[in-house]
């Protein structure tokens, strides 16, 4: 990509080769109006309104690359009367309910319109019925929408459920007339308009989705609405309260909408979550999942005096990752000061995680992010249950397949058929627990650099390949010569008489042949299937940029050292760079920041988990605490990124802060800390008050800062454990988390409602003798628990999923760290 | 826009003329001759005999409130109406907020939901008049006609906000039915000769 010179309406523009003329505009603060287009998407050309000019020639600016020395203008007098005439058609029977409409002004239709001085109307269409869909958690109302397909790219190209489609409207053909009278763009877009609106892919009436509510964000009018939402607030009266999203490690920009509750309750309330979509998508617990705050909090001095008493008692400190960063360096500065065991098992997994692995790469985190994730065009994900997990990385996963025409491979015990839907151009290989350390030695085998790589590695490699023949059908086409009688009129006779002609064919035949191949042993281990090559092979060309995304699986594995050695080789070998998923909202900036303990000493203070004095954000503890929503401070991203965020609701009750300082310490407020966040491990010396949370026209991130990923002494050692044969069969259980659903603060919420049980997919139900709603006793090694049945079609195969968001269902005590356990599962 | 009218400053032109009215004093002694001068006028009796006249002859051209009442002009902006429509008896108000947005007192708060057809419905709908100051932006502003002033202008309270509910305001339906609601003429209502100057929007039908 190189850098070219284009101009705008007399304006010189520096843009990328390649990069579509609306975006270098848009880059550049030139105004050109688009309603269908997406940034990060596939151009859809349905408004056709981005119409400019480029070289006398005009082109829809949306798909329309830049070159050198491009002259662009963006107004003529022909492209002002398509625009208008385009808006016009938009308002043809478009009903004149904007009192009553959610978009309450927000609405791309409206200001166009009154852009382009839309005062009348020429053209009219007989109507047909549209009434409103309820589509489960969103709300569809054909009747404004204007079919400009932005949500149906978004889900396809972004979130990749492909849960939307256009269908047929019903309607009269256009009048005949107009395709004379009217300008031709205008035409072309009405007539494709006239014929469709959206429904949905799945041929039911209710979504069966990840309701990530993508689709109703980018909606330009009214059309798509959240269920929740509808008609509760008008959007102007909504207060903006910038923030990061605080259920998962990807740190989404979000704004929470806030208003006083009702005429009867002064009190604010959030009523709904807002995001940049062009530049970052939600998914459905980040939109739906607001109201988490710990709301009847109030300031309870006995239990605070209870809890300084505790404090002075205790020597462990235990706690989730679901705090912010600052609260994280006042854990630790209380472990420096009274000698706190900090206890968290999973960031304490992460940090041994990444030590190991700095010791290769020689640096102290990870080299790659989402970001650059959404850019590569192949994709390698190892040791996670990518949608639940992190959706942002199924995101880029999948916003890099259809979009860059990328391919991706897919390491995962359990079956998702979410991930396999995403295109076509995506490998999945189930392997069997245990079996990640064969998954990375395949990769070191396929797409490292064998030169480099050190000798024994190379050697060990070696030992798996060997050489097979194999019988191969091939068909190939062959000239056949064969004779036919025909009939044919003898020209001196008159007669007709048989004449034996000579005919050749071409005929294909299948022919066996003998070849020798190259065997992977590696591949038969992890279960590939027998074309895997053949497809990596197609999947591999043209492709120049390389991702591999490592998930949680890997850090809680019995050999996690060894997987993180193998990780740094991967990335210090080939071509691929690295991105770690965070198991929880801020694993990254706990493990960077607390220096963890083992195991818990003799008297425990919990925070948001057990203890034997409870610190709760839920609200369900000895001591309130407040939730994220309700609190300013830091939270570090997969994407290495310190992203502030706000108190979007008021609490009243004691934090972290007032113990702290009611123990000899001393700041007013807890983001106070923010400027003295370690910087040896890379956080700067920023105050909170000068943290940025927005974007750029031109997409670029304005938050936070990104982490500095410091330097650190490496090993020369760069040697390896051979895998371990070790692998889990028969009945596996697996710890992880429905859709939309990451922890009991998720669980809390109204919006978002996932049955809490033992998830069995249809395919394992249908097989088993259990059925939902059936009541079961698991039982592992460690414990046992009895749950109800729930059926979930986002997961297949036999394995059982046992999520986490329940604190009640308390399913972390049936395993041993590693996600994947052995169990047995009986009916009850 | 034409500004001619207002850079004519020649007030005598439009029948206005200047009140000769003597200057104030501004020194000490004449602000004492001016006391002096007041006190022993007698201007002081020539007003209490206007009154003991007045109530020697027994007409009194001062209405008797609140036993009398004057009629109050059809645009008066007084506390405000709920209005329905003519066709179904059923409330114009579509919960739109605008009279919310606008409102520049900051007084009036509505709350809406989604009803069981799916239509937006007003759920509740206050008017603080403690701090309304009557300005009429809100029937001005409605799309529907549906909130206006009325001729009601005794709100006096005890306490400093008082509100008014949506019901209290709405049209009740006996007046309805007996085709006794009254349209407002003042600001917000429409214009005369309205649909001569809306221009038809082409229809298929």
């Amino acid at each position: 990509m190189s850098k070219i010179t284009i101009n705008i309406d007399g304006k010189e523009v520096q843009t990328q080769e390649g990069e579509f003329i609306l975006n270098a505009a848009r880059a550049n603060d030139i105004f050109i109006p688009a309603i269908c287009y997406l940034t990060r998407c596939s151009p859809t050309l349905a408004c056709r309104i981005c119409l400019v000019e480029a070289d006398g020639k005009q082109v829809y600016a949306c798909n329309a690359k830049a070159k050198d020395g491009m002259n662009i203008t963006t107004t003529t007098e022909t492209i002002e009367k398509e625009r208008r005439a385009i808006m016009e058609v938009y308002d043809v029977n478009h009903p004149l309910q904007c009192g009553v409409c959610d978009q309450s002004g927000e609405c791309e239709l409206q200001n166009y319109t009154l852009l382009m001085g839309v005062d009348s109307q020429s053209y009219a269409i007989k109507d047909v019925d549209r009434s409103s869909h309820d589509w489960g958690h969103i709300h569809y109302d054909p009747g404004l929408c204007i079919v400009c397909e932005r949500c149906v790219t978004a889900c396809k190209d972004m979130i990749g459920d492909n849960s939307l489609k256009t269908v047929p409207r019903g309607a009269d053909a256009l009048n005949a007339d107009y395709k004379a009278e009217m300008p031709k763009d205008a035409y072309a877009m009405w007539n494709k308009l006239n014929k469709s609106v959206i429904g949905l892919t799945n041929g039911t009436d209710v979504l069966d989705c990840t309701s990530c509510g993508e689709c109703a964000s980018v909606c330009p009018v009214g059309a798509l609405v959240d269920t929740h939402f509808m008609y509760t607030s008008n959007a102007w009266e909504l207060n903006q309260i910038p923030a990061t999203c605080g259920h998962c490690s990807a740190g989404c920009q979000i704004s929470y909408d806030v208003k006083h509750g009702s005429i009867d309750n002064p009190e604010d309330k959030i009523y709904r979550v807002m995001n940049e979509w062009n530049y970052v998508s939600l998914c459905g617990a980040g939109r739906y999942g607001f109201d988490y705050q710990n709301a009847d909090a109030i300031k309870d001095e006995e239990a605070f005096n209870g809890a300084v008493e505790a404090f002075k008692k205790a020597d462990t400190i235990a706690f989730t990752s679901t705090i912010t960063n600052e609260e994280a360096y006042l854990l630790q500065k209380m472990k420096e000061k009274f000698g706190y065991k900090l206890v968290n098992s999973e960031a304490k997994a992460f940090q041994t995680f990444l030590n190991e692995y700095s010791k290769i790469s020689g640096t102290k985190l990870y080299g790659s992010d989402l970001e650059k994730v959404h850019t590569t065009n192949f994709i390698v994900s190892v040791g996670s249950a990518l949608k639940t997990d992190n959706p942002n990385a199924r995101y880029a996963l999948n916003n890099s397949l259809t979009v860059n025409k990328g391919a991706g491979l897919y390491f995962h015990p359990v079956k998702d058929p979410i991930i396999e839907g995403l295109a076509k151009s995506i490998m999945t290989v189930t392997h069997a627990p245990l079996q990640e350390e064969v998954a990375l030695y395949l990769l070191l085998d396929l797409f490292g650099d064998k030169e480099k790589l050190p000798k024994d590695i190379v050697n060990y490699l070696a030992s798996f390949h060997s050489e097979k023949t194999v019988t191969v059908t091939e068909t190939i086409r062959e000239k056949v010569i064969e004779k036919v009688i025909e009939k044919k009129v003898n020209e001196e006779t008159g007669e007709e008489e048989e004449v034996e002609v000579e005919k050749s064919k071409m005929v294909p035949k299948k022919v066996s042949k003998e070849v020798v191949v190259d065997d992977n042993k590696l591949l038969e281990i992890l279960g590939a299937d027998d074309k895997f090559m053949e497809t990596l092979e197609k999947n591999l060309k043209k492709k120049e940029t390389f991702a591999l995304m490592v998930g949680p699986d890997l850090y809680s594995h019995p050999n996690a050292r060894n997987l993180a050695r193998l990780v740094a080789l991967v990335e210090k070998y080939s071509k691929f760079e690295l991105v770690m998923i965070p198991a929880l909202t801020n694993t990254l900036g706990v493990s960077l920041i607390c220096e963890l303990d083992d195991a818990k000493g003799s008297s425990t203070i919990g925070y948001n988990t057990d203890g034997d004095f409870v610190l709760s954000g839920l609200g369900d503890g000895d001591l309130d605490m407040p939730a994220i929503n309700q609190q300013e401070g830091t939270l570090t991203s997969i994407n290495k990124r310190v992203n502030p965020t706000n108190a979007a609701i008021g609490y009243n009750g004691y934090e972290l802060n007032d113990i702290a300082n009611a123990l000899g310490f001393d700041a007013q407020n807890v983001i106070d800390y923010t400027a003295k966040l370690p910087t040896m491990v890379g956080f700067k010396a920023e105050k909170f008050d000068n943290l940025p949370n927005h974007y750029e026209n031109d997409g670029t991130e304005v938050r936070g800062y990104v982490l500095e990923n410091v330097a650190v002494q490496a090993d020369d050692d760069e040697s390896v454990d051979k895998f371990s044969d070790d692998k889990l069969e028969d009945c596996i259980i697996y710890s992880a988390n429905p859709v939309r659903q990451f922890t009991a603060f998720t669980q809390k919420t109204t919006n978002l409602h996932e049955k809490s049980g033992v998830y069995m997919s249809e395919e394992y139900l249908s097989s088993s003798d259990f059925n939902e709603g059936d009541s079961v006793k698991v039982k592992t090694v460690n414990g046992e628990l009895t749950a109800t049945v729930v059926s979930d079609n986002k997961i297949a195969g036999s394995i059982v999923v046992l999520p986490t968001f329940d604190k009640k269902l308390n399913s972390e005590a049936l395993f041993d760290g590693y996600r994947f356990s052995k169990a047995s599962i009986e009916k009850v | 826009m034409n500004m001619e009218a207002f850079n004519d400053r020649n007030v005598a032109d439009n029948g206005y003329f200047l009140v000769d009215i003597e200057d104030y004093p501004t020194d000490g002694w004449g602000k004492f001759k001016r006391v002096v001068k007041r006190s022993f006028k007698g201007e002081l009796f020539v007003g209490l005999w206007v009154v003991m006249r007045e109530m020697i002859r027994f007409d009194i051209h001062t209405v008797q409130y609140p036993q009398e009442k004057m009629p109050i002009g059809p645009r008066y902006r007084a506390i405000h109406e709920m209005k329905r429509l003519w066709e179904s008896d059923t409330e114009r108000c579509i919960g739109c907020g605008l009279c919310e947005k606008i409102c520049i007192s900051d007084c009036i708060r509505i709350d809406t939901k989604i009803d069981e057809n799916s239509r937006k419905e007003v759920s509740e709908y206050t008017i603080n008049l403690g701090r309304c100051i009557f300005c009429g932006y809100c029937a001005e502003v409605c799309p529907e006609l549906a909130i206006t002033h009325g001729g009601e202008y005794e709100n006096a309270s005890d306490q400093r906000e008082h509100f008014t509910m949506y019901e209290d305001m709405l049209t009740p339906l006996d007046v309805m039915k007996a085709g006794k609601q009254l349209e407002f003429e003042g600001f917000g209502s429409i214009t005369p000769h309205e649909d001569e100057r809306v221009k038809k929007t082409p229809l298929a039908y």
